[in-house]
């Protein structure tokens, strides 16, 4: 395992596209649920512990080979909302692209062979990690991270938020992102059947009124 | 990486000149600029100049609606299916600089969808002086400022007015209503740009984008050559 590796992957700069994604704090803000750092972390922590548990456990189990058909399925069935569907794919393929381009690898281009419109981005995730010499731990470290930063980074841009005071919050989840991560890898590790479908009801419902919005910062 | 045969009949990762099946790909030309300069009314220009001899498709950035690419529909200047709007996250410069998978990903599926294209025109967010496009993204790139806007642009510089392919001072109907000093723009730009192309359009009178649309088709006689 390359510490280094993981680090570039993790890059909040990796150039595949989840900049333009708030991972359902637009719609949040909007409705008056976050309007501050206090409320950020309660976001945050809520996410973390539902789809981001769910989506660290898929990249954790494609990092460790698992069939990624398969995977595709899982994350179809705890992926409720269509429009949370197609985000995930766009952002699939993006990293799919990114990650041929940085770690080129038969996997990899395997995985786009077999889903050209892409298939969820942390079934892609776990198979950039792979490719990029890391393990399932690593990949869903990884997912944990962006689950809690892309909300995080998209506040400070929509309500202004001080940004080291968004970055603390990041700080302070870290041991419960740590937890997640070794939750959702030790689920990859009995199989696909085994994998976490904890879900967040309210966000696959803002998701489908935000896909809808005529004005929007965010694409999701 | 096109010519590697582990990579045939994926698709292309960003600047390769080549589709998947060895066809080339389209000229993409990105154009970028200041806030109400005219970037999207030259886009609309260009595409009604160049329609009838080319295939051409447009992507637009949008910093939070679709109000471009509808303004591109609503005057009808190419079918609907020969837009698309690519969204930025608050930040219209990192969608062409910094991380530009989403663009890519409108570029072809745009070919996929309605190609073989000559060219597709990629329309920025209306940003700041700072903003260029990545390589990896377009091939040549115009930055569009206007006389109204100061006719001090050219001397602060900044990457977009010293190095895009071609610089357009659009609105130069406008200049003597703003105040607006022509001749020292154009030496200042001179003085910032070397020999670097610069033209002057007025979209709503005389030849119009008639100039831009010749540098456009030199582009893509370079391309095709």
């Amino acid at each position: 395992m390359s510490r280094a590796a993981l680090l570039v992957l993790a890059d909040g700069r990796f150039p595949a596209g989840g900049h333009a994604h708030s991972g359902g704090a637009e719609a949040a803000v909007k409705a008056g649920r976050i309007r501050n750092a206090a409320e950020l972390a309660a976001f945050c922590r809520g996410r973390l512990h539902t789809t981001g548990l769910t989506s660290a456990a898929l990249a954790a189990a494609a990092a460790l080979g698992l069939d990624v058909r398969a995977l595709d399925d899982a994350a179809d069935a705890r992926t409720p909302s269509p429009a949370l569907r197609a985000a995930a794919r766009r952002l699939g393929r993006q990293m799919a692209r990114a990650a041929r381009s940085t770690w080129p690898s038969p996997e990899l281009d395997a995985l786009v062979r077999a889903f050209p419109r892409g298939t969820h981005q942390p079934v892609v995730l776990g198979v950039a990690a792979r490719a990029a010499g890391l393990g399932p731990e690593e990949a869903a470290h990884c997912v944990a991270y962006e689950t809690v930063s892309g909300p995080a980074t998209a506040t400070v841009r929509l309500l202004g938020l001080d940004p080291f005071e968004a970055t603390g919050v990041l700080a302070r989840l870290a041991p419960e992102m740590d937890q997640v991560a070794a939750r959702a890898a030790t689920a990859a590790r009995e199989g696909v059947d085994a994998l976490p479908a904890d879900s967040a009801p309210l966000l696959d419902i803002t998701a489908e009124q935000h896909a809808a919005w005529p004005v929007r910062l965010f694409a999701s | 990486m096109h010519l590697d045969h582990d990579h045939t009949h994926l698709t292309a990762v960003s600047a390769d000149a080549r589709r998947p099946d060895g066809s080339r790909r389209a000229l993409r030309i990105g154009l970028g600029g200041p806030v109400g300069s005219g970037k999207t009314a030259t886009v609309a220009a260009l595409c009604r100049e160049l329609r009838d001899r080319l295939s051409l498709a447009v992507v637009t950035n949008d910093i939070y609606t679709r109000e471009d690419a509808e303004f591109l529909l609503r005057n009808a200047v190419l079918p609907p299916e020969r837009i698309q709007a690519v969204e930025t996250g608050a930040c219209p410069h990192t969608a062409i600089r910094d991380d530009i998978s989403a663009n890519l990903e409108a570029v072809e599926d745009l070919e996929d969808a309605v190609g073989p294209l000559d060219l597709i025109l990629v329309e920025s967010g209306g940003d700041n002086l700072t903003a260029t496009f990545s390589r990896g993204l377009v091939d040549a790139q115009i930055f569009v400022i206007d006389v109204a806007g100061g006719d001090d642009i050219p001397r602060k510089g900044g990457p977009g007015v010293t190095t895009a392919d071609l610089l357009v001072v659009n609105k130069t109907d406008l200049a003597p209503y703003v105040g607006s000093d022509l001749e020292r723009m154009a030496r200042d730009a001179k003085e910032q740009r070397g020999d670097l192309p610069v033209l002057f359009t007025s979209l709503t009178s005389g030849v119009g984008v008639a100039p831009v649309a010749g540098w456009v088709r030199e582009r893509l006689a370079d391309w095709t050559a």
